[in-house]
């Protein structure tokens, strides 16, 4: 047999590679699963998340759904972005709304409870009533440490919880997507990827992202060392003082508990430049749910969160 | 910058845990809160210094029992390469999560405790990768800060374990002097060790040349999925979606489908909106054909004269991984490359004791952890390579059919 001679170096950069990995994922799950969806948060790892499932199946359309759990607290800018993504695609979305969730009992609002609970209860009831059997999420393993350990295919039992002690061996690039009745799948396309390949992605991609990932003016305040947004559903404590300043996100969610930072980076390059060097996580900096306790996210994704 | 995957593997205390931590802090991937938390609880438990090892601690409960007990994923980039580490655990009754762990790595990173030199468990971590065909592997030969810095003991250890690799499959193998704790030869070379020649550790992870290490020869595209929008701007078109296993691609090739045999040319390689000149491994594309031929999941597109082999009969190692052990006559469901089918186990050749290489021939039964030769029977044809030409055609995963669970890792011969 005569070897090829190397015309070019036949080298994929680390970006193609993250990306072929993530499409051959897509792929493996639609051939195999009957009823996936894609969890759409409209934050920039589901964006990347759906145009990997763009490229994966075009020119199809998307072969699944997309489900978004509103929790009635969501940035607008986000819910914007979101609509002009699915229109685009052609894509089908089911919402599931929290707030309807604790008006039909799903969901108990015990005033205790934070938002993020109550979407993970909201989110298990409309896997359950669509019959889902994936769900792909846009977890990155180099989030959180508990995530480092968990599987691309994530197994949930029937009641949606993650047995960390009882993973499935992932081995090569065999994924096992074998089920029982009323269990389900987390796929996590993203494992592999770090928040600064996210960015990087967006921007040889030129994909559209929410306008909050941006730096912008808003009247914030100061809680636990973050910084909130002024809005109606958080109003300030004691000594809590609004004030402008030129912020940005670095993720999104329920907007009572998702803080930004202060930052002039207008442009993806320049946000590029800004996580190269951030000392602190995305998660530290912003998320008030992760940071009660080290092992916060690790019971939560027992329960069944993303 | 490319991408480099690598597994670690050592036993309890040889310093795994500190020298990830090292390398990700030196690679800037570790951020000031997650350093903090662990200074803190580094103060909490009175340590004199900061146990870098707290940063890759996972799990609640691991981290309660103070080791770690599954495969654990890590990142960091340099200005050269990202790369993606697979942290595994050391200990035999975690083969399985090291086969794991090894099973997408381009280079093996072994531990050992200067002191100590080489135990049963760094050979037993050099014979599972080798058999996972980790194409290179780094000896780093740890806690030189507390044996003096002494050549004598690095050398020794060194020539034990070249020797012992080459009764190994080890293709390119580098041994390391280092200091995970002080920082010694792991990102830059260090002054107390004037003796070591070769590069420190980070160096050898940017500079290894992993670029031939892919067969660019033997074309194999398992196809995953077919792609047919059924829209009016696209009615006819018809793809054949999949990663490219090995080989190069190219519109205009003549292919053969296999289990079909039939023929016929590529017509264009898709990827997303455009076409592309070649598709070479790992590239995810669209291939299509210009003759209308069944193609579906499972099959595989090679070249006329360069086709993998159908068989039912499967012979391989086997790395079982569950507690009820792997017997002869034992149905499982087996999944290999894009094909699923169902297979019987017709017997087990041998027992391979990973600690000295013996085989046992005497054995009925694999437990678990346990690596042995296994014979198969399909119900279907596998389209198949020996593990040791192509690690994806070559691979399959055993899958119990009562509870779902992948319970067995195979290599075939
Ligand atoms: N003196 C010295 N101690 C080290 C070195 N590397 C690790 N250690 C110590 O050895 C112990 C075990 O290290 P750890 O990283 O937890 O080991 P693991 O079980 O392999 O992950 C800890 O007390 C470390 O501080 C080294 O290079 N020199």
């Amino acid at each position: 047999m005569i070897p090829v001679q190397a015309s070019a170096d036949y080298r994929l950069s680390h970006l193609e590679e993250l990306e072929s990995e993530s499409i051959h994922i897509f792929r493996e799950v639609v051939a195999e699963l009957e009823r996936p969806v894609l969890m759409f948060s409209g934050g920039k790892d589901s964006i990347v998340m759906l145009r990997l499932a763009e490229k994966a199946f075009y020119p199809a359309r998307l072969p699944f759904p997309l489900l978004q759990v509103d929790t009635g607290l969501d940035f607008p800018e986000v819910l914007q972005t979101r609509d002009n993504w699915v229109e685009r695609l052609g894509a089908r979305l089911v919402v599931a709304s929290v707030e309807e969730a604790i008006a039909t009992g799903v969901v108990v609002d015990d005033g205790k409870t934070s938002r993020n609970r109550m979407q993970t209860a909201t989110l298990l009831d409309a896997i359950e009533t669509h019959g889902f059997t994936a769900a792909f999420g846009g977890g990155r393993r180099d989030e959180e440490k508990a995530r480092a350990k968990e599987r691309v295919y994530s197994h949930r039992d029937e009641f949606g919880q993650w047995d960390p002690k009882n993973q499935r061996p992932e081995l090569w690039s065999l994924y096992n997507g074998r089920l029982h009745e009323g269990e389900h799948m987390r796929i996590f396309p993203l494992s592999n990827w770090t928040e600064l390949d996210i960015w990087h992605y967006i921007a040889r991609e030129g994909i559209e992202i929410p306008s909050i990932y941006f730096a912008h003016q808003r009247r914030v305040f100061e809680r636990d060392g973050m910084l909130l947004s002024e809005h109606p559903a958080n109003p300030c404590r004691d000594g809590e003082v609004v004030t402008e300043r030129t912020v940005r996100f670095r993720t999104v969610g329920d907007l009572t508990l998702t803080g930004c930072v202060e930052s002039p980076a207008t442009t993806l390059d320049e946000i590029v430049e800004e996580v190269s060097v951030a000392r602190v996580t995305e998660r530290g900096a912003t998320r008030g749910d992760d940071r009660f306790s080290e092992a916060a996210m690790e019971d939560r994704k027992k329960e069944g969160y993303f | 910058m490319d991408l480099l995957r690598f597994a670690t593997a050592g036993s309890v205390d040889d310093g795994k845990s500190t020298l990830i931590g090292r390398l990700l802090l030196d690679s800037k991937a570790i951020f000031e809160d997650q350093l903090e938390a662990v200074e803190a609880t580094s103060n909490a438990k009175g340590y004199d210094y900061t146990d870098l090892a707290l940063l890759t601690d996972g799990l609640r409960s691991e981290r309660e029992q103070g080791i770690t007990i599954d495969v654990a994923y890590r990142y960091f980039a340099t200005p050269r390469r990202k790369f993606i580490i697979a942290d595994t655990p050391g200990h035999v009754q975690y083969t399985r999560n090291m086969v794991t762990g090894a099973s997408t790595a381009d280079l093996g990173l072994v531990l050992v405790d200067a002191r100590q030199g080489l135990t049963e468990q760094s050979r037993r971590h050099a014979v599972l990768l080798s058999l996972l065909r980790v194409p290179h592997l780094v000896l780093a030969v740890n806690k030189m800060d507390l044996v003096g810095f002494d050549q004598g003991v690095f050398e020794r250890i060194r020539q034990e374990f070249v020797t012992f690799t080459q009764r190994l499959n080890v293709p390119d193998l580098a041994v390391i002097p280092i200091s995970a704790l002080q920082g010694d030869n792991v990102v830059t070379r260090s002054d107390a060790m004037p003796w070591y020649e070769g590069s420190s550790l980070m160096h050898h992870l940017e500079n290894v040349h992993i670029a031939s290490d892919r067969d660019l020869r033997d074309v194999r595209f398992p196809v995953q999925y077919v792609v047919r929008p059924k829209s009016d701007e696209h009615h006819d078109y018809r793809g054949y979606a999949g990663q490219v296993a090995s080989g190069v691609l190219k519109p205009g090739d003549e292919v053969m489908v296999l289990p079909s045999g039939l023929t016929s040319r590529i017509a264009a390689i898709d990827s997303f909106t455009e076409q592309v000149e070649e598709a070479f491994p790992p590239m995810s594309v669209v291939v299509r054909l210009e003759d209308d031929l069944d193609v579906s999941r499972g099959d595989m597109i090679c070249r006329v004269n360069n086709a993998p082999e159908p068989t039912q009969d499967v012979d391989a190692m086997v790395c079982w991984m569950t507690r009820e052990p792997l017997r002869p006559r034992q149905k499982l469901a087996i999944k290999h490359t894009t094909r699923s089918a169902r297979a019987l186990v017709k017997d087990i050749q041998y027992r391979l004791d990973i600690n000295t290489l013996h085989r046992d021939g005497d054995t009925r039964e694999l437990g678990l952890n346990e690596i042995g030769r296994v014979t198969l029977r399909t119900t279907q044809q596998l389209l198949v390579d020996p593990y040791e030409q192509n690690r994806t055609t070559g691979s399959f995963i055993l899958i119990d059919e009562a509870t779902g669970t992948t319970v067995g890792a195979g290599m075939i011969n």
